[in-house]
């Protein structure tokens, strides 16, 4: 008898895994308990995103950036209110680009703790992920009195942010960024030198520089993997500039080392965080332009023009001429950018979304390749990808 | 390209940047045109059958280096000779520049797959596929990526409506969920909010279509 070709088993991973991380079905081709195969099946969570943009005025369009990764939704609202400021040449005043740091590393600290700890619990650690949240709850709450939303703010707007942060705001956040190394001391004593977290981590998933190059890997995926690619050193907007921070660079490129370089970026984020509070000084947190930005509430009180002004902001809406760019932040995940395309009325005539979990997502299947059905929990733990802005 | 490298922000200084957008623009003289853009960025156009060319020369080159395709989408214009263009987004992480490639082609036209220049092209080319209909040859998987299975139509074109044609809803007695034509219980809202005293509303919103379909009628009547 001559050789038989077996057809694969098929396994359908999802959609309702816990640890597909939302809703992916992940559909597996199996020859025994080897990966031969990974077809994700995304889309399940799109809500067409960029259509209703084309829709919208540049400011209604803003809290749909809330709701692509909602695990940090205030980086996402960054690289529109970026975007439109490019768009229409407009300065942002220190303050607002100091706070605007601040709670954009706020954001990567809410990415990377909810990614680490529930990476955890897919290799089998409970513990991290109880933790984590507490901690997570803070800096929700730190969002909650800046923006009166714990998850989407809608806090950063063309021209800089809504208000200013309140009094003793600052000050919080210091003493919790002096309290916040303990918990990063105490969640890499239960999994950095844990044995089974290694064993289901090293060597898994390896993705090697020019690989991940020519996946359209980003931020600490690629970073994992050995190139030193951070936007907010190479392209710094903002204050990114006067910030004083490493970029951790992994060696190896497998599940571990993106824990790893994650774990770092905590650290760094914690001391952004604390340069950007120290550089604060008093002054206006949104750009003196009333055809962009509103006016303030009391001003309205006694004045027609500003009456005018708020009444054409949130109605009209402003026009952003006719023009095309492409804006890019180095968002928790990797590079979120905004292709923007407008044409001089007040709506965008076409908004794409560059999700970094996108294209980490489209690799799933050459990095699961030939391992055994566990990695690919591991994999798409280590990943980091949240369907919000996947499925967008 | 090793590990060991590690990217300088300070690498690109004026002089430099100035020597490199000539390079390009030298590299791509007989297949692309430098079009003006916003914060200098790097626009060329391309003609569709020199597309993957420019593509490989970008790639190939080493003083240029553009190993990451970061982006690719369409965008549909419906008053245009040529309705949709293709935009590419291409990053150098070694000289820290990005450039764009942007490519108009007619609707029916079918595209040469850049999936064998650069991998991560796969994922954008199904969802072009998906939502505009644009149909990619060469393409190892050329399936619909975000809609839901058996969909029709191709959302992101300026002629789908945004309330789609049909909608869900759980059937009790089939026990599955059951598709029906939408029955909206109040009509779309779709607010007109240009000024009718500051011009032209037509004028106003179709601006991008209008001028380049002049722009294209003035081109072929100097071809001709």
């Amino acid at each position: 008898m001559g050789e038989m070709q077996i057809r694969p088993l098929t396994l359908n991973f999802g959609p309702q895994h816990p640890a597909a991380h939302g809703v992916l079905r992940l559909v597996l081709e199996m020859d025994g308990e080897v990966i031969q195969r990974a077809d994700p099946h995304v889309g399940l969570l799109h809500r067409g995103t960029e259509k209703l943009i084309e829709q919208k005025t540049y400011l209604q369009a803003l809290p749909y950036f809330d709701r692509l990764d909602y695990v940090s939704p205030m980086n996402q609202e960054h690289v529109w209110a970026l975007a439109i400021e490019s768009a229409l040449q407009i300065e942002v005043p220190r303050r607002a680009q100091l706070i605007r740091v601040m709670f954009c590393e706020i954001g990567r600290i809410l990415n990377h703790l909810l990614n680490l700890t529930t990476f955890a619990i897919d290799v089998g650690a409970m513990t991290p992920l109880l933790w984590g949240f507490e901690e997570r709850e803070h800096l929700m709450e730190f969002c909650e009195r800046a923006s009166g939303a714990r998850l989407h703010a809608a806090y950063f707007r063309p021209g800089g942010v809504h208000q200013d942060i309140p009094d003793g705001l600052a000050e919080d956040i210091l003493n919790w960024c002096d309290k916040f190394p303990n918990f990063i001391t105490d969640l890499e004593t239960l999994l950095t030198d844990n044995r089974i977290f290694k064993q289901r981590t090293v060597d898994i998933g390896v993705l090697s520089a020019d690989n991940a190059l020519a996946l359209g890997m980003s931020g600490p995926v690629i970073r994992a993997s050995g190139l030193a690619w951070d936007l907010r050193k190479s392209n710094p907007y903002d204050a990114y500039d006067e910030m004083k921070f490493d970029i951790p660079v992994g060696k190896t490129g497998d599940c571990y080392a993106r824990y790893l370089v994650r774990v770092e970026e905590m650290k760094q984020s914690l001391s952004i965080i604390k340069q950007a509070i120290h550089k604060m000084e008093p002054g206006p947190v949104l750009a003196q332009n009333n055809k962009i930005t509103p006016p303030r509430r009391s001003d309205m009180k006694m004045s027609m023009e500003s009456l005018i002004h708020h009444f054409k902001i949130y109605t009209e809406g402003f026009h952003v001429p006719a023009s095309e760019s492409y804006t890019a932040v180095e968002a928790p995940k990797g590079e979120f950018g905004v292709y923007l395309v407008s044409d001089g009325s007040n709506k965008p005539y076409r908004c794409k979304i560059r999700a970094p979990g996108y294209f980490f997502m489209a690799a799933v299947d050459e990095m699961s390749r030939g391992h055994m059905l566990a990695d690919s929990v591991a994999i798409i733990g280590s990943l980091d990808v949240v369907f919000g802005e996947i499925d967008r | 390209m090793t590990t060991a490298d590690i990217i300088n922000p300070e690498m690109t200084n004026n002089n430099t940047e100035h020597s490199f957008e000539a390079l390009a623009t030298q590299l791509l003289a007989n297949s692309a045109e430098r079009v003006p853009s916003l914060n200098g960025q790097l626009v060329y156009r391309c003609e569709l059958n020199k597309l993957i060319s420019v593509l490989n020369l970008l790639k190939a080159n080493e003083s240029l280096d553009f190993s990451q395709l970061s982006d690719l989408t369409a965008v549909d214009y419906p008053g245009r000779i040529q309705r949709f263009e293709l935009v590419y987004q291409l990053l150098s992480i070694t000289h820290n520049r990005r450039i764009r490639i942007i490519c108009a082609i007619d609707e029916g036209q079918i595209v040469p797959s850049a999936t064998g220049v650069y991998k991560s092209a796969e994922w954008p080319e199904r969802e072009v596929w998906d939502m505009y209909g644009l149909f990619f040859s060469d393409h190892p998987d050329l399936r619909r990526l975000l809609t839901d299975y058996g969909f029709e139509g191709h959302p992101l074109r300026k002629d789908f409506p945004l309330t789609g044609y049909v909608e869900v809803r759980y059937d009790d007695i089939e026990r599955r969920v059951a598709y029906q034509p939408v029955q909206l219980t109040q009509e779309y809202r779709d607010f007109d909010f240009l000024s009718p005293w500051e011009g032209d509303q037509e004028l106003v919103h179709s601006s991008l279509n209008a001028e380049s379909e002049s722009k294209v009628n003035a081109k072929k009547d100097g071809y001709s």
